[in-house]
């Protein structure tokens, strides 16, 4: 049995559509330059090192160096820790919200929790967290009258990553609480058995694989996370910020690249187990669809006391996002509360570049952040409409990026660009550009935007496609008449979410930035580090109210304009 | 239509799949050859999953063979893309452009053509007028019943004048009654403009009632292609024999001859059959009795049990046990006739000439 002949054809009928052939060759290029390529020049730089030819001499040095193994145990450990706590608490949200009957400002409130973390600047919840609990927290020396307390460190990471990242859990496991068919747990409950039992034994086997999925994801957003080990890890560093410290301080460019070696491996070896292990099982025992509505728990004994941790967990959450903005009209945070001022907004647009620092935020993000949606709709196209070759590997490596902390990205730019391609000095002008720090927002945003892609495309019938190519249609026609408003709705939040992504992004992009560019991300990092909290929180609440805005101006405008969803319906 | 129509030949068409569990490579389609004549209507008949779609979307070219060679005309199609293919698709699903409207959809493929704006209208509207839709342009696709969306769907393909028009299982989403409107409109037009049709179904009644030809698949293999008549009353195999209409198979070795009539032994009675060249005495042979074609009566034929009877308005259903072998029979208009109940021993009796013996 030959396959020969059908391969060859399909490939024939490939080469005689320039628009797929082009667009495939400028993808291959885009991912193996900016992806592949970084992450490889890595390696190389690791075991080619500082002697030249191939030897472990560089690993063998950043392994005598006491920060770095120390680095690896903290990160490891905070990341198992923040993974359990993310984890345990995102099931206890989603169970509160999909089992027990919780009034509508509970609800709201939770909502909210959702969506905070997706439109926050990543190190909000360190700000507040120093603010509320520092030496000068207004809980610990104001309510408390504690005068020494340290948020730095361990706990203090642990429980800003947690709260940061089990939204994240709580969404994901909505989802799979939704397809638990109901009558499963009922059937249980008639027998006889109690609620816990219930709970234990029939809906958490069934959760199982879902609750080991969202452990391993948070616990690689927890190793690759750079902002908040940065503010509030204190001495305790972690290995992102070990990383950029062997850079920025030390100029050890060869031994931040093995470093950023070691970083890659664990989270690529955790995402493997993640994607094809767990993430495939998680959803394969979980397809049955809801039969009815659920019935919900009306037992005061446990609706009260589960809906009120919840509301009160939610209410702090939020509580900490608010603060950030409240700080920002406090003339001396920690000291002199009254009356509110506005100096500090004052400050950053007069003294400290305010102004440009957001435009150039503003303008690379939006510069990105179409590039990126596109990108990532034509990804998805191809992944799931059409069938080629190399289909395998743009699919594989745009997901790679998932897993690649923007830290080692940050290294491997710096390492396979700054010196040209292969430290030839060929494509050299590309370094500390406007243009490097634009595909980096793109390479970050990518597979979110390719995921969300993939899924919105999956649920439109293939034969749409394939009829308006029958009809005569080529491909870049049935793309642009057929798939993209098809996938309108998807597109557009894509755009939203890649600018956010974009203009929230600190960890590779702070060590490729250079001082022509300003960007606010950096600034508050830099202002929270000197201590400057004003000027931190007004940086970052003006990048909140950007980031708000764009999803509220996203919202109307798929309300108005997105047509995908009347089709949806039916 | 003035452009002239074009026959299809498929010359020894393979597809290879592989099983995504087992990992191993199948025919999905396996050394298929069929020739369909200019303006004819054929159907690709077989149970499911015996490679009816592989082969359509081959002709489509949304697949590309393994093996053989694929002819529009004269033109060998191998290596074309879809969109240059003259053939036209009618979808199981309609697939319909659902954020265009009516009018959208059916000039879509014109609109790609670049023809003049008053030519699209020209013929968009014509061909509304020919599937009965004048008047629902504007409306969006959500708006219809499935009837009339399967009607854009054959509109769209119809207006832009393809050599083959192809349909995959048009009409499985419809319900019965539409079902039997719709085939016999499908037909209608199809005459009427002189098309080339190949049609996939797995209905057989389907099948017979609107083609000049039709294909059986089994697995895969091309297992008769003939008219509607020639498949049923001299079907080539015990498959094709049961896949349309129902058949009894009553199996015995030929005992003998009467006249230009054989004499097969099933299970000790002697049974007359048709007789064709080639058959043997002492050979065993499958003949195949189509419940109408048989009747029960208390004097001649071959003794039997009745173990079933069953009254279903226009005919008597029965099943009957001769020796070991069942065999179901429908009397018609049995009004008049005697009814046996279940446990009678009586006669079946049947027309040697209606018996087909299998040449296999
Ligand atoms: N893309 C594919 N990859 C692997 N196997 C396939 C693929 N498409 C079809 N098959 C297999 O090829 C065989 C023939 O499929 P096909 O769709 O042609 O059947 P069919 O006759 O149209 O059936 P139905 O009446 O159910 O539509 C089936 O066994 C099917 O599982
Ligand atoms: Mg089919």
């Amino acid at each position: 049995m030959a396959r020969g002949q059908g391969a060859s054809l399909d490939k024939k009928k490939l080469m005689a559509d320039p628009v797929m052939v082009t667009t495939i060759v400028l993808l291959i290029t885009f991912l193996s330059l900016f992806i592949l390529y970084p992450l490889a020049i890595l390696l190389v730089d690791s075991f080619v090192g500082d002697g030249g030819g191939f030897s472990f001499s560089v690993f063998k040095r950043v392994f005598q160096i006491p920060t770095f193994t120390t680095a690896i145990t903290n990160t490891l450990k905070v990341g198992f820790v923040v993974g359990l706590i993310a984890t345990a608490v995102g099931l206890l949200f989603a169970y509160v919200e999909m089992y027990v009957r919780i009034n509508r400002f509970a609800s709201g409130l939770f909502k909210m929790v959702s969506m905070l973390p997706v439109v926050s600047p990543p190190f909000v919840l360190s700000l507040s967290m120093i603010m509320l609990f520092g030496k000068a927290g207004i809980i610990t020396r104001y309510l408390l009258k504690i005068y020494d307390n340290s948020v730095y460190g361990f706990w203090g990471i642990v429980i800003v990553q947690s709260l940061t990242f089990f939204p994240v859990c709580y969404m994901m496991f909505k989802g799979l609480l939704k397809n638990i068919d109901p009558s499963l747990e009922e059937a249980a409950r008639d027998m006889g058995a109690s609620r816990w039992k219930v709970f234990t034994s029939v809906t958490l086997p069934l959760l199982l694989p879902g609750i080991g999925n969202a452990f391993l994801v948070t616990f690689i957003e927890s190793i690759a996370d750079f902002a908040n080990p940065m503010i509030i890890g204190g001495n305790y560093d972690t290995l992102a910020t070990t990383i950029y410290l062997q850079i920025t301080g030390a100029y050890d460019k060869a031994g931040a690249a093995a470093m950023a070696v070691v970083l890659l491996c664990i989270t690529l070896a955790m995402f493997a187990v993640q994607k094809y292990v767990l993430e495939a099982k998680s959803t394969a025992t979980l397809t049955g669809k809801a039969s009815r509505a659920r019935m919900l728990i009306e037992d005061k004994g446990v609706r009260i006391p589960l809906s009120t941790l919840c509301t009160i967990g939610a209410a702090f959450v939020i509580l900490m996002y608010i603060c950030v903005p409240i700080g920002a009209l406090f003339p001396t945070w920690g000291f002199k509360f009254f009356p509110l001022t506005l100096k500090w907004f004052k400050l950053v647009f007069t003294r400290y570049h305010g102004l440009k620092a957001f435009k150039d935020s503003f303008v690379l993000s939006f510069i990105a952040a179409p590039i990126t949606a596109l990108l990532s709709m034509i990804i998805s196209y191809l992944v799931v409409k059409r069938k080629f070759r190399s289909k395998g590997f743009i699919e594989a490596v745009s997901m790679l990026a998932m897993a690649v902390p923007g830290t080692v990205l940050g290294v491997g730019y710096i390492r396979g660009f700054s010196g040209g391609l292969f430290h030839t000095g060929f494509m050299q002008g590309l370094y500390g550009t406007g243009a490097i720090l634009v595909i980096v927002f793109i390479v970050r945003s990518l597979p979110t935007g390719t995921r969300s892609g993939i899924a919105a495309l999956r649920q439109i019938d293939k034969s749409i496609e394939e009829s308006a190519y029958d009809m005569g249609a080529g491909s870049l026609k049935v793309f642009t008449s057929v798939t993209l408003p098809l996938i309108k709705d998807s597109f557009l939040s894509g755009l939203v979410t890649a600018f956010v992504r974009s203009i929230t992004a600190i960890s590779a992009i702070i060590l490729l930035v250079t001082p022509q560019f300003l960007l606010i991300t950096v600034q508050i990092n830099e202002f929270a580090e000197k201590g400057s909290y004003g000027l931190a929180c007004a940086f970052a609440t003006i990048l909140i109210i950007i980031t708000y805005g764009s999803v509220l101006l996203m919202n109307l405008f798929i309300k108005h304009f997105g047509t995908s969803r009347q089709i949806k319906e039916d | 239509m003035e452009k002239k129509s074009k026959g299809v030949r498929l010359e020894h068409i393979s597809k290879i799949y592989r099983d995504p569990k087992t990992k191993k490579d199948f025919y999905a389609v396996k050394d298929a050859s069929i020739t369909i004549d200019p303006g004819s209507f054929v159907t690709l008949l077989g149970p499911s999953g015996c490679g009816k779609t592989t082969t359509l979307r081959m002709i489509a070219g949304f697949e590309s063979p393994d093996e053989g060679n694929i002819y529009l005309g004269d033109e060998a199609i191998n290596e074309l893309t879809p969109n240059k293919r003259d053939t036209a698709m009618v979808f199981q699903s309609y697939a319909l452009l659902p954020h265009y409207n009516i009018y959208d959809n059916v000039a879509y493929g014109l609109k790609i053509r670049k023809l003049p704006k008053d030519v699209i209208h020209e013929r968009v509207m014509k061909i509304l007028d020919l599937v009965e839709l004048t008047g629902m342009e504007s409306r969006m696709t959500n708006q219809l019943s499935g009837g009339q969306q399967q009607r854009v769907a054959l509109a769209r393909a119809l207006v832009i004048e393809p050599s083959v028009l192809l349909f995959d299982e048009p009409l499985s989403n419809l319900d019965a009654k539409l079902r039997v409107q719709m085939r016999t409109e499908i037909r209608r037009i199809q005459q009427e403009v002189g098309i080339t049709a190949i049609y996939v179904t797995h209905d057989q009644s389907e099948a017979m009632a609107i083609s000049d030809k039709i294909i059986i698949m089994d697995k895969g293999v091309v297992a008769q292609m003939g008219t509607p008549y020639e498949i049923y009353y001299n079907p080539v195999n015990e498959f094709v024999a049961d896949f349309i209409g129902e058949a009894n198979f009553l199996r015995g070795p030929m005992v003998g001859t009467e006249g230009e009539f054989a004499i097969l032994d099933i299970d000790g009675h002697r049974c007359k059959v048709e007789k064709h060249d080639g058959m043997s005495e002492g050979s065993t042979y499958t003949a195949v009795l189509r419940p109408e074609a048989s009747s029960l009566s208390d004097t001649d034929g071959v003794p039997c049990k009745v173990i079933l009877s069953c009254f279903m308005g226009s005919y008597q259903n029965y099943h009957v046990m001769v020796g070991k072998t069942l065999v179901r029979l429908e009397e018609y208009n049995p009004k008049h006739k005697r009814i046996y109940k279940v446990g009678d021993e009586c006669r079946l009796n049947f027309d040697p000439v209606s018996v087909y013996v299998l040449r296999t």
